[in-house]
Protein backbone atom coordinates (compact mmCIF):
# COMPACT_ATOMS: atom_id res chain seq x y z
CA UNK A 1 0.00 0.00 0.00
CA UNK A 2 1.35 3.40 -0.95
CA UNK A 3 -1.27 5.74 0.52
CA UNK A 4 -4.55 5.43 2.36
CA UNK A 5 -6.72 8.11 0.81
CA UNK A 6 -10.12 6.49 0.38
CA UNK A 7 -11.84 3.53 1.99
CA UNK A 8 -12.92 2.62 -1.53
CA UNK A 9 -9.32 1.96 -2.60
CA UNK A 10 -9.01 -0.99 -0.24
CA UNK A 11 -9.57 -4.53 -1.48
CA UNK A 12 -11.36 -7.04 0.70
CA UNK A 13 -8.01 -8.75 1.37
CA UNK A 14 -6.45 -5.46 2.46
CA UNK A 15 -9.35 -4.58 4.75
CA UNK A 16 -9.26 -8.03 6.33
CA UNK A 17 -5.51 -7.81 6.80
CA UNK A 18 -5.77 -4.36 8.42
CA UNK A 19 -8.49 -5.58 10.80
CA UNK A 20 -6.57 -8.75 11.67
CA UNK A 21 -3.31 -6.94 12.41
CA UNK A 22 -5.31 -4.40 14.43
CA UNK A 23 -6.56 -7.31 16.51
CA UNK A 24 -2.93 -8.13 17.40
CA UNK A 25 -2.23 -4.45 18.10
CA UNK A 26 -5.24 -4.49 20.41
CA UNK A 27 -3.58 -7.13 22.60
CA UNK A 28 -0.45 -4.98 22.79
CA UNK A 29 -2.62 -2.10 23.95
CA UNK A 30 -3.60 -4.21 26.97
CA UNK A 31 0.03 -4.80 27.97
CA UNK A 32 1.90 -2.88 30.58
CA UNK A 33 4.70 -2.03 28.18
CA UNK A 34 3.08 -0.63 25.05
CA UNK A 35 6.00 -0.50 22.70
CA UNK A 36 7.00 -2.25 19.50
CA UNK A 37 10.29 -1.59 17.72
CA UNK A 38 8.63 -2.03 14.32
CA UNK A 39 8.84 1.53 12.94
CA UNK A 40 12.05 2.59 14.65
CA UNK A 41 13.74 5.35 12.72
CA UNK A 42 10.70 6.29 10.65
CA UNK A 43 9.22 9.76 10.91
CA UNK A 44 5.48 10.35 10.85
CA UNK A 45 4.18 13.92 10.65
CA UNK A 46 0.61 14.58 11.74
CA UNK A 47 -0.59 17.66 9.89
CA UNK A 48 -3.90 18.85 11.24
CA UNK A 49 -5.38 21.85 9.50
CA UNK A 50 -8.62 21.23 11.39
CA UNK A 51 -9.18 20.63 15.10
CA UNK A 52 -9.18 17.10 16.36
CA UNK A 53 -8.73 15.35 19.69
CA UNK A 54 -9.17 11.65 19.16
CA UNK A 55 -7.88 11.24 15.63
CA UNK A 56 -4.72 13.26 16.18
CA UNK A 57 -3.98 11.76 19.58
CA UNK A 58 -4.60 8.21 18.42
CA UNK A 59 -2.39 8.62 15.35
CA UNK A 60 0.31 10.04 17.59
CA UNK A 61 -0.02 7.17 20.06
CA UNK A 62 -0.10 4.63 17.24
CA UNK A 63 3.15 6.00 15.84
CA UNK A 64 4.85 6.26 19.22
CA UNK A 65 3.85 2.78 20.35
CA UNK A 66 5.49 1.44 17.21
CA UNK A 67 8.62 3.49 17.90
CA UNK A 68 8.20 5.92 15.00
CA UNK A 69 9.14 9.53 15.64
CA UNK A 70 5.90 11.46 15.46
CA UNK A 71 5.64 15.18 15.02
CA UNK A 72 2.47 17.22 15.22
CA UNK A 73 1.87 20.28 13.11
CA UNK A 74 -1.27 22.34 13.26
CA UNK A 75 -2.19 25.14 10.89
CA UNK A 76 -1.93 27.59 13.72
CA UNK A 77 1.75 28.03 14.52
CA UNK A 78 3.01 26.76 11.17
CA UNK A 79 4.06 28.77 8.17
CA UNK A 80 0.61 28.30 6.60
CA UNK A 81 -0.48 31.15 8.87
CA UNK A 82 2.17 33.27 7.13
CA UNK A 83 0.60 32.45 3.80
CA UNK A 84 2.71 29.51 2.66
CA UNK A 85 0.74 27.31 0.30
CA UNK A 86 -0.10 23.72 1.20
CA UNK A 87 2.10 22.57 -1.64
CA UNK A 88 5.17 24.44 -0.40
CA UNK A 89 4.59 23.28 3.17
CA UNK A 90 4.34 19.67 1.98
CA UNK A 91 7.41 19.88 -0.23
CA UNK A 92 9.41 21.44 2.61
CA UNK A 93 8.52 18.73 5.09
CA UNK A 94 8.97 16.01 2.49
CA UNK A 95 12.47 17.32 1.79
CA UNK A 96 13.34 16.87 5.46
CA UNK A 97 13.01 13.12 5.07
CA UNK A 98 9.50 12.44 6.34
CA UNK A 99 8.34 8.86 5.82
CA UNK A 100 4.63 9.38 6.30
CA UNK A 101 2.16 12.25 6.47
CA UNK A 102 -1.13 11.94 8.31
CA UNK A 103 -3.23 14.81 7.03
CA UNK A 104 -6.52 16.35 8.06
CA UNK A 105 -7.70 19.22 5.93
CA UNK A 106 -10.90 21.22 5.66
CA UNK A 107 -11.12 20.93 1.88
CA UNK A 108 -12.39 17.78 0.21
CA UNK A 109 -9.69 16.33 -2.02
CA UNK A 110 -6.84 18.29 -0.44
CA UNK A 111 -5.23 15.17 0.98
CA UNK A 112 -5.22 13.30 -2.32
CA UNK A 113 -3.74 16.39 -3.93
CA UNK A 114 -1.03 16.57 -1.28
CA UNK A 115 -0.23 12.88 -1.82
CA UNK A 116 0.54 13.61 -5.47
CA UNK A 117 3.26 16.10 -4.49
CA UNK A 118 5.31 14.07 -2.04
CA UNK A 119 7.57 11.06 -1.93
CA UNK A 120 6.33 9.99 1.52
CA UNK A 121 3.28 7.87 2.28
CA UNK A 122 0.07 9.77 3.00
CA UNK A 123 -2.86 8.85 5.22
CA UNK A 124 -6.11 10.74 4.90
CA UNK A 125 -7.23 11.63 8.43
CA UNK A 126 -10.31 13.46 7.15
CA UNK A 127 -10.65 15.80 4.20
CA UNK A 128 -13.55 18.23 4.28
CA UNK A 129 -16.86 16.42 3.82
CA UNK A 130 -15.23 13.79 1.64
CA UNK A 131 -13.63 10.85 3.47
CA UNK A 132 -12.18 9.58 6.72
CA UNK A 133 -11.05 6.04 5.94
CA UNK A 134 -9.41 5.16 9.27
CA UNK A 135 -12.68 6.02 11.04
CA UNK A 136 -14.56 3.54 8.85
CA UNK A 137 -11.88 0.92 9.55
CA UNK A 138 -12.08 1.41 13.30
CA UNK A 139 -15.88 1.30 13.14
CA UNK A 140 -15.64 -2.01 11.30
CA UNK A 141 -13.11 -3.25 13.84
CA UNK A 142 -15.33 -2.38 16.82
CA UNK A 143 -18.36 -3.91 15.09
CA UNK A 144 -16.52 -7.11 14.25
CA UNK A 145 -15.44 -7.52 17.87
CA UNK A 146 -19.00 -6.85 19.02
CA UNK A 147 -20.40 -9.47 16.61
CA UNK A 148 -17.74 -11.82 17.99
CA UNK A 149 -18.92 -11.44 21.58
CA UNK A 150 -22.44 -12.27 20.39
CA UNK A 151 -21.20 -15.59 19.08
CA UNK A 152 -21.37 -14.57 15.44
CA UNK A 153 -18.11 -14.59 13.53
CA UNK A 154 -15.71 -12.15 15.17
CA UNK A 155 -12.95 -12.50 12.65
CA UNK A 156 -12.41 -12.57 8.93
CA UNK A 157 -13.76 -10.10 6.40
CA UNK A 158 -16.99 -10.85 4.62
CA UNK A 159 -17.96 -13.75 6.92
CA UNK A 160 -18.29 -11.40 9.88
CA UNK A 161 -20.38 -8.82 8.04
CA UNK A 162 -22.56 -10.98 5.80
CA UNK A 163 -26.24 -10.27 6.39
CA UNK A 164 -25.54 -7.52 8.92
CA UNK A 165 -27.72 -4.42 8.71
CA UNK A 166 -26.25 -1.07 9.55
CA UNK A 167 -28.17 2.19 9.79
CA UNK A 168 -26.18 5.42 9.58
CA UNK A 169 -28.28 8.24 10.96
CA UNK A 170 -28.03 11.99 11.01
CA UNK A 171 -26.08 14.76 9.34
CA UNK A 172 -24.99 12.87 6.23
CA UNK A 173 -24.49 16.01 4.19
CA UNK A 174 -21.49 17.21 6.18
CA UNK A 175 -20.16 13.78 7.10
CA UNK A 176 -16.96 12.30 5.75
CA UNK A 177 -17.49 9.37 8.08
CA UNK A 178 -20.57 8.23 6.17
CA UNK A 179 -18.83 8.21 2.79
CA UNK A 180 -15.94 6.11 4.04
CA UNK A 181 -18.28 3.77 5.88
CA UNK A 182 -20.48 3.23 2.84
CA UNK A 183 -17.44 2.42 0.70
CA UNK A 184 -15.87 0.12 3.28
CA UNK A 185 -19.09 -1.69 4.15
CA UNK A 186 -19.73 -2.25 0.46
CA UNK A 187 -16.42 -4.12 0.35
CA UNK A 188 -17.29 -6.04 3.52
CA UNK A 189 -20.72 -6.94 2.18
CA UNK A 190 -23.06 -5.67 4.87
CA UNK A 191 -26.32 -3.90 4.09
CA UNK A 192 -26.31 -0.17 4.83
CA UNK A 193 -29.29 2.13 5.17
CA UNK A 194 -28.82 5.88 5.44
CA UNK A 195 -31.30 7.84 7.53
CA UNK A 196 -31.50 11.63 7.44
CA UNK A 197 -33.86 14.51 6.93
CA UNK A 198 -34.10 15.31 3.21
CA UNK A 199 -32.19 18.56 3.77
CA UNK A 200 -29.20 16.68 5.15
CA UNK A 201 -28.91 14.09 2.37
CA UNK A 202 -25.93 14.61 0.05
CA UNK A 203 -26.78 15.15 -3.59
CA UNK A 204 -26.37 12.02 -5.66
CA UNK A 205 -26.91 9.75 -2.65
CA UNK A 206 -29.27 7.59 -4.70
CA UNK A 207 -26.26 6.47 -6.74
CA UNK A 208 -24.35 5.19 -3.70
CA UNK A 209 -26.11 1.84 -3.93
CA UNK A 210 -27.44 1.85 -0.38
CA UNK A 211 -30.91 2.19 1.14
CA UNK A 212 -32.02 5.74 1.91
CA UNK A 213 -34.92 6.80 4.10
CA UNK A 214 -36.03 9.78 6.13
CA UNK A 215 -37.90 7.67 8.66
CA UNK A 216 -35.71 6.35 11.49
CA UNK A 217 -38.61 4.50 13.09
CA UNK A 218 -38.98 2.41 9.95
CA UNK A 219 -35.55 0.78 10.40
CA UNK A 220 -34.78 1.07 14.13
CA UNK A 221 -36.14 -2.36 15.03
CA UNK A 222 -34.37 -4.31 12.31
CA UNK A 223 -30.74 -3.17 12.44
CA UNK A 224 -27.67 -4.84 13.97
CA UNK A 225 -25.80 -1.56 14.25
CA UNK A 226 -27.10 1.97 14.55
CA UNK A 227 -24.44 4.58 13.89
CA UNK A 228 -25.39 8.06 15.02
CA UNK A 229 -23.57 10.96 13.38
CA UNK A 230 -22.86 14.26 15.01
CA UNK A 231 -24.89 17.28 13.99
CA UNK A 232 -22.03 19.44 12.73
CA UNK A 233 -23.10 22.84 13.96
CA UNK A 234 -19.83 24.40 12.80
CA UNK A 235 -20.61 23.52 9.20
CA UNK A 236 -24.29 24.53 9.36
CA UNK A 237 -24.93 27.98 8.09
CA UNK A 238 -28.47 27.45 6.86
CA UNK A 239 -31.76 26.19 8.19
CA UNK A 240 -31.32 22.47 7.68
CA UNK A 241 -33.98 21.66 10.26
CA UNK A 242 -36.45 23.86 12.14
CA UNK A 243 -35.33 23.30 15.73
CA UNK A 244 -32.94 21.06 17.57
CA UNK A 245 -35.85 19.72 19.57
CA UNK A 246 -37.59 18.60 16.41
CA UNK A 247 -34.40 16.99 15.15
CA UNK A 248 -34.12 14.99 18.38
CA UNK A 249 -37.77 13.97 18.13
CA UNK A 250 -37.37 12.63 14.60
CA UNK A 251 -33.73 11.54 14.33
CA UNK A 252 -32.29 11.28 17.83
CA UNK A 253 -31.50 7.98 19.51
CA UNK A 254 -33.87 8.68 22.37
CA UNK A 255 -34.50 6.31 25.31
CA UNK A 256 -37.73 5.25 23.55
CA UNK A 257 -35.89 4.26 20.37
CA UNK A 258 -33.13 2.64 22.42
CA UNK A 259 -35.76 0.32 23.92
CA UNK A 260 -36.92 -0.69 20.45
CA UNK A 261 -33.48 -1.85 19.23
CA UNK A 262 -32.97 -5.57 18.75
CA UNK A 263 -31.28 -7.29 21.69
CA UNK A 264 -27.53 -6.96 21.23
CA UNK A 265 -27.75 -4.31 18.52
CA UNK A 266 -24.68 -2.09 18.71
CA UNK A 267 -24.70 1.69 19.09
CA UNK A 268 -21.87 3.60 17.44
CA UNK A 269 -20.96 7.27 17.32
CA UNK A 270 -17.71 8.61 15.88
CA UNK A 271 -17.62 11.40 18.45
CA UNK A 272 -17.56 14.06 19.62
CA UNK A 273 -21.16 13.60 20.77
CA UNK A 274 -23.87 16.19 21.26
CA UNK A 275 -25.56 14.46 24.16
CA UNK A 276 -29.26 15.18 24.13
CA UNK A 277 -29.25 16.17 20.47
CA UNK A 278 -28.50 13.22 18.20
CA UNK A 279 -27.96 10.74 21.02
CA UNK A 280 -29.38 10.51 24.52
CA UNK A 281 -27.14 9.81 27.49
CA UNK A 282 -29.06 6.58 28.08
CA UNK A 283 -28.06 5.35 24.62
CA UNK A 284 -24.48 6.64 24.77
CA UNK A 285 -23.86 4.85 28.09
CA UNK A 286 -25.83 1.69 27.24
CA UNK A 287 -24.16 -1.72 27.61
CA UNK A 288 -24.32 -2.15 23.82
CA UNK A 289 -22.77 1.22 23.13
CA UNK A 290 -19.43 0.78 21.35
CA UNK A 291 -18.47 4.44 21.64
CA UNK A 292 -15.49 3.91 23.94
CA UNK A 293 -14.54 0.69 22.14
CA UNK A 294 -14.41 2.78 18.97
CA UNK A 295 -11.88 5.07 20.63
CA UNK A 296 -9.76 2.14 21.81
CA UNK A 297 -10.05 0.60 18.35
CA UNK A 298 -8.80 3.86 16.87
CA UNK A 299 -5.29 3.34 18.18
CA UNK A 300 -5.14 -0.36 17.20
CA UNK A 301 -6.44 0.29 13.71
CA UNK A 302 -4.10 3.24 13.14
CA UNK A 303 -1.14 1.15 14.30
CA UNK A 304 -2.18 -1.45 11.77
CA UNK A 305 -2.53 1.15 9.01
CA UNK A 306 0.92 2.59 9.75
CA UNK A 307 2.32 -0.94 9.74
CA UNK A 308 0.75 -1.69 6.37
CA UNK A 309 2.16 1.53 4.88
CA UNK A 310 5.57 1.61 6.51
CA UNK A 311 6.26 -1.91 7.72
CA UNK A 312 7.63 -3.35 4.51
CA UNK A 313 10.18 -2.45 1.87
CA UNK A 314 9.60 0.91 0.18
CA UNK A 315 8.34 -0.65 -3.07
CA UNK B 1 4.20 -25.66 -2.85
CA UNK B 2 5.90 -29.03 -3.27
CA UNK B 3 9.23 -28.59 -4.89
CA UNK B 4 9.98 -31.60 -7.15
CA UNK B 5 13.72 -31.30 -6.55
CA UNK B 6 13.27 -31.43 -2.77
CA UNK B 7 14.93 -34.35 -1.00
CA UNK B 8 13.19 -35.82 1.99
CA UNK B 9 15.65 -35.82 4.87
CA UNK B 10 13.33 -37.03 7.58
CA UNK B 11 10.00 -38.79 7.59
CA UNK B 12 6.97 -38.71 9.83
CA UNK B 13 7.86 -41.41 12.37
CA UNK B 14 11.34 -39.94 12.83
CA UNK B 15 9.81 -36.57 13.67
CA UNK B 16 7.41 -38.20 16.13
CA UNK B 17 10.34 -39.91 17.92
CA UNK B 18 12.36 -36.71 18.01
CA UNK B 19 9.45 -34.77 19.52
CA UNK B 20 9.05 -37.46 22.20
CA UNK B 21 12.76 -37.29 23.01
CA UNK B 22 12.74 -33.48 23.16
CA UNK B 23 9.74 -33.59 25.51
CA UNK B 24 11.68 -35.90 27.84
CA UNK B 25 14.72 -33.62 27.67
CA UNK B 26 12.66 -30.54 28.54
CA UNK B 27 11.08 -32.26 31.53
CA UNK B 28 14.41 -33.63 32.70
CA UNK B 29 16.31 -30.37 32.32
CA UNK B 30 13.66 -28.47 34.24
CA UNK B 31 12.88 -31.01 36.96
CA UNK B 32 9.29 -31.37 35.74
CA UNK B 33 6.96 -29.08 33.83
CA UNK B 34 5.32 -27.05 36.59
CA UNK B 35 7.22 -23.82 35.92
CA UNK B 36 7.61 -24.33 32.18
CA UNK B 37 5.82 -22.26 29.53
CA UNK B 38 6.17 -23.42 25.93
CA UNK B 39 5.92 -20.58 23.41
CA UNK B 40 5.81 -21.53 19.76
CA UNK B 41 6.87 -19.14 17.03
CA UNK B 42 4.29 -19.06 14.19
CA UNK B 43 3.58 -20.93 12.08
CA UNK B 44 5.11 -24.35 12.54
CA UNK B 45 6.78 -23.55 15.84
CA UNK B 46 3.29 -23.24 17.31
CA UNK B 47 2.30 -26.66 16.00
CA UNK B 48 5.52 -28.14 17.33
CA UNK B 49 4.98 -26.50 20.74
CA UNK B 50 1.51 -28.08 20.92
CA UNK B 51 2.94 -31.50 20.09
CA UNK B 52 5.62 -31.08 22.75
CA UNK B 53 2.94 -30.04 25.23
CA UNK B 54 0.92 -33.17 24.42
CA UNK B 55 4.01 -35.33 24.86
CA UNK B 56 4.92 -33.65 28.16
CA UNK B 57 1.38 -34.19 29.44
CA UNK B 58 1.82 -37.86 28.56
CA UNK B 59 5.01 -38.03 30.60
CA UNK B 60 4.05 -35.88 33.56
CA UNK B 61 0.32 -36.51 33.67
CA UNK B 62 -0.26 -32.77 33.92
CA UNK B 63 -0.94 -30.10 31.34
CA UNK B 64 1.93 -27.72 30.55
CA UNK B 65 1.27 -24.09 29.63
CA UNK B 66 1.57 -23.56 25.89
CA UNK B 67 1.15 -20.39 23.84
CA UNK B 68 2.34 -18.54 20.76
CA UNK B 69 4.70 -15.64 20.29
CA UNK B 70 4.68 -13.78 16.99
CA UNK B 71 7.89 -11.96 16.23
CA UNK B 72 7.03 -10.18 12.96
CA UNK B 73 6.96 -6.75 14.57
CA UNK B 74 10.41 -7.33 16.07
CA UNK B 75 12.25 -8.44 12.93
CA UNK B 76 15.30 -6.46 11.86
CA UNK B 77 14.68 -7.16 8.16
CA UNK B 78 11.14 -5.79 7.80
CA UNK B 79 12.21 -3.20 5.31
CA UNK B 80 13.86 -5.72 3.03
CA UNK B 81 10.59 -7.33 2.01
CA UNK B 82 7.01 -6.37 1.25
CA UNK B 83 4.80 -5.98 4.31
CA UNK B 84 4.63 -9.28 6.16
CA UNK B 85 1.49 -10.80 7.60
CA UNK B 86 1.40 -10.62 11.37
CA UNK B 87 0.72 -13.79 13.35
CA UNK B 88 -1.04 -14.26 16.63
CA UNK B 89 0.54 -13.76 20.04
CA UNK B 90 -1.17 -15.49 22.91
CA UNK B 91 0.54 -15.90 26.24
CA UNK B 92 -1.24 -18.54 28.35
CA UNK B 93 -0.15 -17.24 31.77
CA UNK B 94 2.20 -14.71 33.29
CA UNK B 95 5.70 -15.68 32.27
CA UNK B 96 7.36 -13.80 35.15
CA UNK B 97 9.76 -16.13 37.00
CA UNK B 98 8.94 -19.11 34.79
CA UNK B 99 11.14 -21.04 32.39
CA UNK B 100 10.08 -20.13 28.88
CA UNK B 101 10.94 -22.66 26.20
CA UNK B 102 10.83 -20.99 22.79
CA UNK B 103 9.89 -23.51 20.12
CA UNK B 104 10.63 -23.20 16.41
CA UNK B 105 10.90 -25.63 13.53
CA UNK B 106 14.27 -24.66 12.03
CA UNK B 107 17.21 -22.81 13.60
CA UNK B 108 19.31 -21.14 10.92
CA UNK B 109 20.83 -17.65 11.21
CA UNK B 110 19.44 -17.06 14.71
CA UNK B 111 17.75 -13.80 13.76
CA UNK B 112 14.25 -15.08 14.42
CA UNK B 113 15.27 -16.14 17.92
CA UNK B 114 16.98 -12.79 18.55
CA UNK B 115 13.70 -11.09 17.60
CA UNK B 116 11.80 -13.53 19.82
CA UNK B 117 13.99 -12.58 22.79
CA UNK B 118 13.17 -8.92 22.14
CA UNK B 119 9.46 -9.73 21.91
CA UNK B 120 9.62 -11.77 25.12
CA UNK B 121 11.11 -8.86 27.01
CA UNK B 122 7.93 -6.83 26.44
CA UNK B 123 5.71 -9.64 27.69
CA UNK B 124 7.40 -10.33 31.00
CA UNK B 125 10.54 -11.38 32.81
CA UNK B 126 11.07 -15.14 32.77
CA UNK B 127 13.60 -16.71 35.16
CA UNK B 128 15.18 -18.55 32.25
CA UNK B 129 14.67 -18.87 28.50
CA UNK B 130 15.51 -22.05 26.62
CA UNK B 131 15.27 -22.86 22.94
CA UNK B 132 13.86 -26.03 21.39
CA UNK B 133 14.10 -26.60 17.63
CA UNK B 134 13.29 -29.60 15.49
CA UNK B 135 16.14 -28.93 13.06
CA UNK B 136 19.41 -27.10 13.67
CA UNK B 137 20.91 -26.48 10.25
CA UNK B 138 23.90 -24.37 11.31
CA UNK B 139 25.19 -21.20 9.63
CA UNK B 140 24.45 -18.95 12.58
CA UNK B 141 24.91 -15.19 12.16
CA UNK B 142 24.36 -14.43 15.85
CA UNK B 143 25.61 -16.02 19.09
CA UNK B 144 22.51 -18.16 19.70
CA UNK B 145 22.35 -21.86 20.49
CA UNK B 146 19.49 -24.31 21.01
CA UNK B 147 19.07 -26.25 24.27
CA UNK B 148 16.85 -28.99 22.87
CA UNK B 149 17.47 -30.14 19.29
CA UNK B 150 15.63 -32.73 17.22
CA UNK B 151 18.40 -33.17 14.69
CA UNK B 152 21.47 -31.43 13.36
CA UNK B 153 21.50 -31.15 9.58
CA UNK B 154 24.67 -30.34 7.69
CA UNK B 155 23.54 -28.46 4.61
CA UNK B 156 25.00 -25.60 2.59
CA UNK B 157 23.83 -22.10 3.53
CA UNK B 158 21.98 -21.67 0.24
CA UNK B 159 19.90 -24.82 0.69
CA UNK B 160 16.28 -24.54 1.80
CA UNK B 161 15.21 -26.69 4.72
CA UNK B 162 11.46 -27.01 5.10
CA UNK B 163 9.60 -28.69 7.91
CA UNK B 164 6.17 -29.92 6.91
CA UNK B 165 3.64 -30.76 9.55
CA UNK B 166 0.53 -32.86 9.11
CA UNK B 167 -1.73 -30.27 10.75
CA UNK B 168 -1.32 -27.90 7.80
CA UNK B 169 0.89 -29.67 5.24
CA UNK B 170 -0.90 -33.06 5.13
CA UNK B 171 2.25 -35.00 6.05
CA UNK B 172 5.12 -34.79 8.50
CA UNK B 173 8.46 -34.43 6.74
CA UNK B 174 11.69 -32.48 6.62
CA UNK B 175 12.83 -31.65 3.10
CA UNK B 176 16.03 -30.16 1.72
CA UNK B 177 16.13 -28.46 -1.63
CA UNK B 178 19.13 -26.91 -3.32
CA UNK B 179 18.73 -23.98 -5.68
CA UNK B 180 19.03 -24.89 -9.37
CA UNK B 181 22.63 -24.63 -10.47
Amino acid sequence: MRHLLSAGDLSLAEVTSILDVAEEMHTIQQRQIKKLPTLRGRTVINMFFEDSTRTRTSFEMAGKWMSADTINISAKGSSTSKGESLRDTMLTLDAMGTDCFVIRHGSSGAVAQAASWVRAHVVNAGDGTHEHPTQALLDAFAMRRHFGTLGASGSGGQEAFAGKRIAIVGDLLHSRVVRSNVLLQRTLGSSVTLVAPPTLLPTGVEQWGVGVTSDLDEVIESVDVVMMLRVQRERMHGGFFPTEREYTELYGLTPERLARLRPGAAICHPGPMNRGLEISSEAADDANSLILEQVTAGVSVRMSVLYHLLGGSPE
Amino acid sequence: MTNPSARIAWEGHQITRAVARMAHQIVEANGGSEHVVLLGIPTRGVLLARRLADAIRGIEGEAVAVGELDITMYRDDLRRQPTRAVGRTSIPRSIDDTTVVLVDDVLFTGRTIAAALDALKEVGRPRMVQLAVLIDRGHRQLPIQADHVGRLLQVPAEARVNVRMAEIDEVDAVTISLPEA
